[in-house]
């Protein structure tokens, strides 16, 4: 069972596209079921703030190959990838590295 | 979880593992370590000695950027002096946005500024022109064939103009590795074996050139842009179309999934390839109309020109080159579209493969695919003598 959470969820890199180039989203997550981790946060994402062609961002349950994700401005692979378990404030900043620099 | 302390200060809380030693590391040490390794990257190579007058390739995406953020720390220490040279294609809605960011990055940097523009130095030829004439022809992506190729020449006069005498790019380590597989994957042996080492002397009177990022990933990259807050432009080139490029990187990102080292072990494999000595290329001559290198009468940028000014503009591209050398002859029959790869396609490919700025041109030119099992036409070659399918290589 999980409270309502506060967090904010940034895009950048080029990924902002797909969220009509807002970079930056103050979402309440509603209280449910199963607790708040990344994977059910980016089903979320798909549902209710994703524009366009969700194949750029998604990928099966987790990202595009290439989109980075920061939690608290820490790589989530050290904090347990779509498992980890969202806080009250945390920011996830979502990356796109796909493109020509 | 929470994230483990900082291998390297151990005050901080990790914000990240480098891919290749798995350490942990906090954002502050993490850039530290990047900047090392670039300085060391140059010092171990000799690339950039005291004194050197550096043109950047700039395009305001995040490689140069980062590549000039990061030659600009330590340009004191290596005794450089570094000019941004950015290239306009004439790109309408894309270029002129990317080159804002590069004029703000000037300004903030205070770092002197040149633009060279394909309308001013191409007799009128901008991407956009380009893409036009070429538009019937088929093909797409043929336009990045012309974009690499002209983009190195482009960048080779604003390095000129500024008095350079080296030219750098912000190829990183996926660019590479790109490039690797797109090499064996097509058998192109040449390019393979050239692709090792972190720049060239500079042939024919070209300037030197090297990619001082070359040993950094590219999540490595975005992350340092990320840590010490850089401002870059991250848009894909309108030209980007589907080209073969998309596959490897496709490919490689899985792989990185499974494997994070992957990407910096096909760079160290690539360098320590050797050809079998039938497979080595000739030595090039000099280009009849610029004198620039060439391994055939006319070199690239000349007979791309060439091509587009007779209203032929796959002249040049595809296997053979046949039309260069015999004046009306069509292009061939099964001429593999093979545009070259030029940019390669989904994002920003117009970006990755032309040496020039980084952004714009990451890879070397892809050059022509030709057809496999194209019996007819002879092999063409780069203007480095490099023999294959291919139109252009990426030598620098």
């Amino acid at each position: 069972m999980a409270a309502p959470l506060s967090v904010e969820v940034e895009f950048g890199g080029g990924a902002e596209l797909l969220f009509d180039g807002v970079k930056k989203h103050q979402v309440t997550l509603p209280g449910q079921e199963e607790p708040w981790d990344i994977r059910n946060l980016l089903v979320w994402i798909k549902k209710n703030l994703l524009k366009e062609r969700p194949e750029l961002f998604i990928q099966g349950d987790s990202v595009r190959p290439g989109i980075l994700v920061l939690v608290n401005d820490a790589d989530w692979e050290l904090l347990g990838e779509l498992d980890y378990q969202l806080q009250d404030q945390d920011n996830i900043l979502f990356i796109s590295t796909l493109h020509g620099g | 979880m929470p994230a483990p302390p900082c291998a390297s200060c151990g005050k901080a809380r990790a914000a990240l593992r480098r891919p290749r030693s798995g350490q942990a590391l906090c954002g502050a040490c993490f850039c530290t370590a990047f900047e090392a390794e670039v300085l060391r990257t140059v010092l171990a190579g000799r690339l950039l000695p005291p004194g050197a007058v550096v043109a950047v390739g700039a395009s305001g995406g995040k490689d140069s950027t980062v590549l000039a953020h990061v030659l600009r720390a330590l340009a004191p220490r290596l005794g450089l002096t570094l000019h941004l040279v950015a290239v306009d294609e004439g790109i309408g809605g894309y270029r002129d946005a990317a080159l804002a960011s590069v004029r703000r990055q000037a300004a903030r940097w205070e770092l002197p500024l040149t633009i060279v523009a394909y309308a001013d130095l191409f007799g009128g030829w901008t991407m956009d022109a380009v893409a036009r004439s070429t538009a019937g022809s088929g093909r797409s992506r043929s336009c990045c064939t012309f974009c690499g190729v002209l983009r190195r020449r482009a960048l080779e006069e604003g390095a000129r103009r500024v008095g350079a005498t080296h030219i750098v790019t912000g190829h990183n380590a996926d660019d590479m590795a790109e490039t690797v597989l797109m090499n064996f994957l097509r058998g192109d042996a040449a390019r393979l074996a050239r692709g090792g080492g972190l720049g060239s002397r500079g042939e024919g009177g070209a300037l030197p050139r090297c990619r001082p990022l070359q040993l950094a990933s590219q999540k490595e990259v975005v992350l340092y842009a990320h840590f010490r807050r850089l401002d870059y432009f991250s848009e894909e080139c309108v030209y980007a179309p589907e080209a073969f490029r998309g596959h490897a990187r496709d490919l490689l990102k899985r792989l990185e999934a499974a494997r994070p080292s992957v990407v910096l072990d096909l760079v160290h494999s690539a360098e320590r390839l050797a050809l079998a000595p039938a497979a080595r290329p000739p030595r090039p001559g000099a280009c009849s109309r610029c004198g620039a290198l060439a391994s055939r009468a006319l070199c690239q940028a000349c007979a791309l020109l060439d091509g587009l000014n007779r209203g032929r503009p796959r002249l040049a591209i595809g296997k053979g080159r046949r039309g260069l050398d015999e004046e009306g002859a069509q292009g061939a029959p099964g001429d593999a579209e093979g545009g070259v790869e030029g940019a390669q396609g989904a994002s920003g490919d117009a970006e990755r493969d032309v040496e020039g700025a980084q952004g714009d041109t990451e890879g070397g030119v892809e050059g022509a695919q030709g057809a496999p099992g194209d019996a007819e036409g002879a092999p063409s070659s780069c203007d480095c003598g490099a023999s294959g399918v291919r139109a252009a290589c990426d030598c620098e």
